[in-house]
């Protein structure tokens, strides 16, 4: 079977982490990883990336619109 | 291993950080009038919500218009609300019809049905070798390893180049990796939320995690080479 050259296998990073890749598709994307610095430094950055990504600090509404909509709700039903 | 495997689960946690209680509770809560989960999820949710808006509308006063808007329609609609979806789902499906509606009113609408992106590729063809060198399709270089961010100031940094390329992004794909990576929806909250398919689903994400890798490796070879 036709091996995945890098070109190849950078394109399917985000199918490979959802668990997405058919069974003959991900043994030879885990096969090509094994033999491929690049591409596993590649998928290493990737999932870097997507870690830094979740640990981005929240941006909260501002003060005044955050206390207005908690008066809102409490005064929810009110007449 | 200490932990019982069969022991129920009677704690309930702090819900901070995405660690919401299930369904159920929070709709209970919500019309009990509990002000401090609904206080919870307005401090979860308002960020990916700001953002989200965001790709409708021009201007963050506007966005942030929106995001009030749709709390005040989730206050009125929260006696009603059926449970079709999963809270998370309805919630951010009121805010982008209700983002819709205001990018229309500001004659900004953002092609979200458009044709799907170019088929380009992710990484530059040029970073792989011709049709005429030893290996085609592989590596010309290795791309070059990162630092591991330890200290607080590259971690600073870094967390800075991050939201300068979301905010870069096309709006349809910072919507998706938003959602997803960024406030971590699943694939399926992600396809309700915006009516996209898994694959196109996909494709953004792909694009959208690229496009920021490729921001930071920049950012890396930039501080490597002054260093
Ligand atoms: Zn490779």
């Amino acid at each position: 079977m036709k091996r995945f050259s890098c070109d190849e296998v950078v394109e399917l990073v985000t199918v490979y982490l959802e668990g997405e890749l058919d069974a003959p598709r991900g043994g030879r994307f885990e096969e090509h990883l094994g033999g491929c610095e690049g591409c596993e430094r590649y998928l290493g950055q990737f999932r870097a990336t997507i870690g830094a990504l979740g640990e981005l600090p929240p941006t909260a509404l501002p003060g005044e619109a955050r206390e207005r909509l908690l008066a809102a709700f409490r005064d929810r039903g009110r007449p | 291993m200490s932990q019982l495997p069969d022991q129920e689960e009677t704690i309930v946690e702090p819900f901070t950080g995405g660690r919401l209680p299930p369904d159920d509770v929070v709709v209970a809560a919500l019309r009990a009038g509990d002000e401090t989960m609904f206080a919870a999820l307005l401090d979860t949710w308002s960020r990916g919500m700001l953002w989200l808006a965001r790709s409708h509308v021009s201007t963050n006063d506007s966005a942030e218009e929106i995001v009030q808007d749709t709390w005040l329609a989730v206050i009125r609609g929260i006696e009603g609300f059926e449970g079709r979806s999963s809270v998370k789902t309805w919630v951010y499906r009121i805010l982008v019809n209700t983002a819709k509606k205001r990018g229309v009113r500001e004659n900004r609408t953002v092609p979200w049905s458009s044709v799907f992106e170019q088929e380009r590729p992710t990484v530059d063809r040029s970073r792989f070798q011709g049709v005429d060198d030893p290996f085609p399709g592989h590596w010309k270089e290795l791309p070059t390893a990162w630092p591991t961010p330890e200290g607080e100031v590259l971690a600073s940094e870094v967390r800075g180049r991050i939201a300068a390329a979301l905010a870069e992004l096309p709006p349809r794909q910072r919507a998706v990796i938003t959602l997803r990576d960024v406030e971590g929806c699943t694939s399926e909250e992600v396809c309700e939320i915006l009516e996209i398919s898994a694959a196109n689903q996909r494709v953004l994400l792909h694009r959208a995690r690229a496009a920021v890798r490729g921001r930071l490796e920049e950012y890396f070879e930039t501080a490597r080479r002054s260093a």
